[in-house]
C-alpha cells in the first residue's frame, strides 16, 4: 500500500477563505447591484395587471416572430396565471432572462476575444470545459459562499452555467467565416477590428444566436437547481413539492417551466432564422 | 521603369526559417527540408520585375508557390527574406499605417471564390474599399457605381450578391477591385471557379478593360491557355521557383526547362495557333482589273501553283482564279477576269484559331486567304500547312 493522500478539500476552503475575505467589499457592491436588477424585472413583470403583461408579451412574440407563436405565449401566460402559478413564473422568466442577459455580456466579449487569440482560446477552453462538466449542484457553493442566499447568488450560477455555449458559439461563428473573406476586407486596407466589425462578427450572428438560444435553455434549466440556495420562483415550487411528496404540485411547477422554455426556444430560433436571411 | 520589383523574395513556412532558407541555398530539394526541419518553403528566391501598364501572368501547379507569391506583394502573406518594390517603396519595410495606405490606394485584390461579403448589396461591396479609405457615403456611391457600370452590372447595385450568378459575382469582386482606381490589380485565380463559358467571356472583359484602363494586372493561373490569352508576359512556377518568364511566345515556342516543356506540350494547339502564325505572307497575287487570265496562268506556272489569289489596287481580296478557268478563258479569246473570278470563298481573320480553319477548308480544295477587317490581303495558308500543325499538336498531346 502506498500512503497517498491530497488535502484539496482544505486546499480549496482555506483558498475560498481568503478570497472571500479579501473580496468581500467588491463581493457585497456587485451583490447590490445584480440584486437591484433582478429584483427590478421581477417587479415590473410584477407591478402591472396579468392581462397587460399577457397581450404585452403576445404582441412583442408577434412583432419578433409570428402570430401563431403570439397565440401560444398568450394561451400559455394564460394556463400558468389559471395554475395560480403567476407570480412564480414571472420570477422564473426575470431570473432566466437577467442570467441570459449577464452570461451574454461577458460571454459574448470573451468570445471575440478568444476568436482573435489563440493563446486565449487555449487558456479559455479548460475554464469552459470545467464550468459545463462540473456538476451543477457543485458551484451552488462557492456562490452561496461569496453572495449568500438568495436570488443575487442563483443568478451567479445560473451565469457560471449558462456562459460557456455563449463564449463557445460566439468563438466559433467569428472563425469559421471563411479565410478568403476575411482577406478581402484585409486586402482593401481594413484593420484588425474594422474587420471584424464589418465582416467577420456579422457573417457570424447565425451561429451566435445559436448560442444565444442554448445560454437561454441553460439559464432556465439551472432556475430550478438555483431554487435551492433560494432563487425562488417555478423551482421553489418543484422543490417545495418535492420535500412534500406532492405529485400534483410537482406537475404545476414542472409545467410551467415547460411552457416557458418551448417559448423562448421558438423565439430565439425564429429570430435566428430572420437573422439569417437578412 | 517598372512598377513591381521583387528581389531575391523567400517565403518559409513554419519554425526555424533560417535554417530551412542556409538548405535551400545548399541546394536542399524542398521534400528534404520538409522531412528534416518541417519547415514548406513556399517561396524560393524569386525575382521578377513588371512594368507599369503591363499583364503579368504568374502560372503554376497548385502547390507551386503562385497564391503566396501574390499574398507577399500585399503583405497578406509576409515574406520571410527579400525585398519588393512598388513604386520604388519597399513594401517588407513598411509598418502598419504605410501598409494599409498601400492597400487602399495602390493596390487592390480579386479572388478565386469571389469573397464578397453576402451581407452587403452589390453597391455597398464595390464601395467597400473607398469605405475603408473613409471616402463619404455619396462621393463613394458615385464611384461604385461608375466601376459597376464599367463591369456590366448596372442596374444590380441594390441586389444581394447570393441573388447573382458566379459571373457576376466575380464581377462584383472586379468592380470592388476597381473602385479604389488602383496602380495595381492583383487577380488570385479570379476566373477559376467559373465555368468554361463564363470564364471566356470574363477573359476577353478583362482585356477590353485593360485596354481602357492601363492597370497593372498580375494575374495568378494554372491554366496555360488563360495564361496565353491574357499575359503579355508569364512567369512559370515549380516548386516556389520562377522556371522561365518570357512572352506567350516565348513560352511556347522555346520552353525553357523539360517542365515547362511537358506544360505547354498541353495546350491544345489547334486553339492557340492562329492564322497569322502559320501563313505565307509573300503569296503571289495577281492584280484586278489589270491583269488578264494570261498573266494568271504565267505567274501561276512560274510558282508551280493550280490557283492564284486576286487583289485590288488598294490590296483588297476580290477572289480566286484556278488555272483551268484561266486556260478556258485563253482558248475563248477573253482578256479579262471577270467570267473566271470566284469571289464567293472562305477567308480567315488574322487571329482565326488553326480548328477553325480547318473547319473552313474541309470539302474544299483551296488554299485559304488570310484578310483583316478591311478585306486587306494578308497571306494564305495551304492545307498542308494547317494538316502538320494539327499532327504536330496531336503527337505532343499523346
Amino acid at each position: 500500500m502506498i500512503d497517498f493522500f491530497i488535502p484539496l478539500e482544505d486546499w480549496i476552503n482555506i483558498g475560498f477563505e481568503k478570497v472571500s475575505y479579501y473580496l468581500s467589499p467588491f463581493l457585497r457592491a456587485a451583490s447590490e447591484f445584480l440584486g437591484v436588477i433582478i429584483d427590478g424585472f421581477e417587479d415590473l413583470l410584477l407591478w402591472p395587471p396579468e392581462i397587460v403583461i399577457m397581450i404585452l408579451v403576445a404582441l412583442l412574440v408577434w412583432i419578433l416572430a409570428s402570430y401563431r407563436l403570439a397565440i401560444f405565449a398568450f394561451v400559455g401566460l394564460l394556463i400558468t396565471f389559471g395554475l395560480d402559478i403567476w407570480e412564480p413564473t414571472m420570477s422564473t422568466v426575470a431570473l432566466a432572462l437577467s442570467g441570459t442577459a449577464v452570461s451574454l455580456l461577458v460571454g459574448v466579449p470573451l468570445g471575440i476575444f478568444a476568436s482573435q487569440s489563440n493563446v486565449v482560446e487555449r487558456i479559455l477552453r479548460p475554464i469552459l470545459d470545467f464550468m459545463q462538466t462540473l456538476p451543477s449542484f457543485v458551484y451552488l457553493i462557492p456562490a452561496v459562499m461569496f453572495f449568500g442566499m438568495g436570488k443575487v447568488s442563483a443568478l451567479v450560477a445560473i451565469m457560471i452555467f449558462a456562459m460557456p455555449p455563449a463564449v463557445r458559439l460566439t468563438t466559433l461563428g467569428i472563425r469559421e467565416v471563411s479565410g478568403e473573406m476575411v482577406e478581402a476586407a484585409r486586402a482593401f486596407g481594413s484593420g484588425r477590428w474594422q474587420t471584424l466589425k464589418d465582416v467577420q462578427l456579422p457573417l457570424a450572428i447565425p451561429t451566435i444566436m445559436a448560442g444565444v438560444n442554448q445560454c437561454i435553455m441553460m439559464a432556465l434549466a439551472m432556475t430550478v437547481i438555483a431554487s435551492m440556495i433560494g432563487g425562488g420562483g417555478l423551482g421553489n415550487v418543484v422543490l417545495r413539492s418535492m420535500q412534500t411528496l406532492n405529485i400534483g404540485m410537482g406537475a404545476v411547477g414542472g409545467l410551467g417551466i415547460v411552457i416557458l422554455a418551448i417559448l423562448l426556444d421558438r423565439l430565439t430560433e425564429t429570430l435566428s432564422k430572420k437573422v439569417k436571411k437578412d | 521603369m517598372s512598377i513591381i520589383k521583387v528581389e531575391n523574395l523567400y517565403k518559409v513556412f513554419g519554425k526555424d526559417p533560417k535554417r530551412a532558407i542556409e538548405m535551400v541555398n545548399k541546394g536542399y530539394k524542398k521534400d528534404e527540408i520538409m522531412a528534416k526541419t518541417g519547415t514548406t518553403i513556399g517561396i524560393n528566391n524569386v525575382s521578377f520585375e513588371v512594368e507599369p501598364g503591363e499583364s503579368f501572368v504568374v502560372m503554376g501547379l497548385s502547390g507551386s508557390g503562385k497564391s503566396t507569391l501574390i499574398r507577399c506583394l500585399n503583405r497578406l502573406i509576409e515574406p520571410t527574406l527579400g525585398s519588393i518594390s512598388i513604386n520604388d517603396k519597399d513594401i517588407t519595410k513598411m509598418d502598419k499605417k504605410e501598409l494599409s495606405e498601400l492597400r487602399k490606394k495602390s493596390v487592390s485584390m480579386v479572388f478565386q471564390n469571389f469573397a464578397i461579403f453576402p451581407h452587403y448589396t452589390v453597391l455597398e461591396n464595390a464601395s467597400y474599399g473607398l469605405k475603408v479609405m473613409g471616402v463619404v457615403k455619396e462621393e463613394r456611391e458615385q464611384k461604385a457605381l461608375e466601376s459597376l457600370e464599367a463591369v456590366g452590372l448596372k442596374g444590380w447595385e441594390n441586389y444581394y450578391p447570393s441573388k447573382l450568378s458566379g459571373g457576376m459575382q466575380q464581377r462584383v469582386g472586379l468592380a470592388r477591385a476597381l473602385a479604389t482606381d488602383p496602380d495595381i490589380l492583383l487577380m488570385d485565380e479570379a476566373f477559376s471557379a467559373l465555368d468554361p463559358l463564363i470564364r471566356k467571356d470574363m477573359q476577353s472583359e478583362l482585356l477590353e478593360l485593360q485596354d481602357k484602363l492601363q492597370k497593372t494586372i498580375i494575374f495568378i493561373t494554372h491554366d496555360l491557355d488563360e495564361a496565353l490569352r491574357l499575359g503579355d508576359r508569364i512567369a512559370l512556377m515549380k516548386d516556389g521557383e520562377i522556371v522561365q518568364i518570357g512572352t506567350p511566345e516565348e513560352i511556347m515556342m522555346s520552353p525553357a526547362t523539360e517542365y515547362v516543356e511537358k506544360f505547354v506540350a498541353d495546350v491544345d494547339r489547334s486553339r492557340v495557333l492562329t492564322a497569322e502564325m502559320i501563313m505565307k505572307k509573300t503569296a503571289t497575287v495577281i492584280h484586278y482589273p489589270k491583269d488578264g487570265p494570261r498573266v494568271a496562268l504565267h505567274r501561276m506556272k512560274e510558282n508551280d501553283i493550280s490557283s492564284i489569289f486576286t487583289v485590288d489596287k488598294q490590296n483588297r481580296l476580290i477572289g480566286i482564279v484556278m488555272a483551268e478557268d484561266a486556260l478556258t478563258a485563253i482558248e475563248n479569246n477573253e482578256t479579262s477576269l471577270d467570267s473566271i473570278i470566284q469571289k464567293d470563298i472562305p477567308t480567315a481573320l488574322p487571329d482565326t484559331p488553326l480548328k477553325e480553319m480547318f473547319a473552313l477548308m474541309t470539302g474544299k480544295n483551296l488554299p485559304l486567304a488570310v484578310v483583316d477587317e478591311n478585306s486587306k490581303f494578308k497571306g494564305i495558308v495551304v492545307r498542308g500547312t494547317v494538316m502538320a500543325k494539327l499532327a504536330e499538336g496531336g503527337i505532343a498531346n499523346d
